[in-house]
């Protein structure tokens, strides 16, 4: 795995997400600020990080989704390379297009930081291998506007191609409004793009990777990822 | 040249910032208020005193970056 962890100011989850990177691949990604043009020469995966780029200013990822690196970014994904957006790193690639619809404000309006739990619908995609279908993982979220929405037709088209690869439900798996934490539309926790090698996702797996966090249920994203590459490599 | 770019949510996009502001004025007894629904107001300095020139830019910042059209309408003005 060759890792680009993509640095714009106000990210404050890079070093969360590089570390994790390198336990689970045992290589370090490299850190690429936002001002460069090129991505290093052979990155497999770009991941945009969690945090606050440029304060939520304007709208949540709306100036960090114009920053020069994210043209590079646009042409790596376009020629099928894999992106994984957590977070920020969510609301960053709807705002450049990358991924469809839109994060909003919470439902309930409040920040929520705590453990939830997310149903993988299906293991066949890179983002999703390491898990088997069906199976509920617990990983950290903490945000604000995590409200996916999007119009009908997106979100049928989301729903037919099978481009929803976490919601949010309890910890038997049920989904509902209950268990819906922010709101979102199908309670959409990740969703990827038509081409299925951009996935945005508002939970953040890299802090459950270690026995010391107390879980380890998103390591196995990160395993997939890597083992993934490694096959296509 | 002094101008405004207003960008408001499309009907039928949930606004819980509003909703949570009418809230707010119905308990503070502020009579005869419907409904609430945020936005924002962009004053702008255009260079130049060409309108239809100046109203392009506008429309051009406006899609490319002041409003996100998936959810946002925008109206452009040039004031003067």
């Amino acid at each position: 795995m060759k890792a680009a962890v993509l640095v714009f100011p106000g990210i404050n989850r890079e070093r969360d997400m590089a570390r994790t990177l390198k336990l689970v691949s045992g290589t370090e990604p490299a850190m690429v600020w936002h001002a460069e043009t090129e991505l290093p020469k052979g990155t497999d995966l770009v991941v945009i990080p969690g945090g606050f780029s440029y304060g939520d200013y304007l709208r949540c990822g709306a100036i960090a989704a114009r920053a020069p690196v994210m043209d590079a970014v646009r042409a790596h994904a376009a020629k099928g390379g894999l992106v994984l957006g957590v977070c920020n790193g969510f609301q960053i690639l709807c705002e450049s297009g990358l991924l469809p619809g839109v994060l909003m404000r919470n439902a309930k309006l409040k920040f929520i930081c705590r453990d939830v739990h997310l149903r993988v619908e299906r293991s066949d995609t890179p983002f999703t291998r390491g898990y088997n279908a069906g199976q509920v993982i617990r990983v950290p979220v903490a945000h604000g506007e995590g409200n996916y929405a999007a119009d009908e037709d997106t979100i049928r088209r989301l729903e037919g191609e099978g481009r929803v690869l976490y919601r949010y439900c309890s910890p038997a798996g049920e989904v509902g409004d209950t268990h819906n934490i922010n709101g979102a539309a199908a309670s959409i926790a990740g969703i990827v793009n038509d081409k299925g090698n951009v996935l945005g996702m508002m939970p953040h797996p890299e802090n459950h990777v270690e026995e010391i966090m107390g879980c380890t249920d998103g390591r196995g994203l990160f395993a997939g990822l890597a083992a993934h590459l490694e096959r296509a490599a | 040249m002094k101008a405004r770019v207003t960008v408001t949510l499309k009907n039928g996009i949930l606004d819980p910032q509003g909703k949570a502001i009418e809230g707010a004025l119905k308990s503070l007894g502020v009579d005869g208020i419907a409904s609430v629904r945020q936005g924002k107001v962009f004053d702008i300095e255009v260079e130049g005193a060409d309108k239809a020139k100046a109203e392009a830019a506008l429309k051009a910042a406006a899609d490319r970056l002041l409003a996100n059209t998936v959810i946002e309408n925008y109206r452009v003005e040039v004031l003067s």
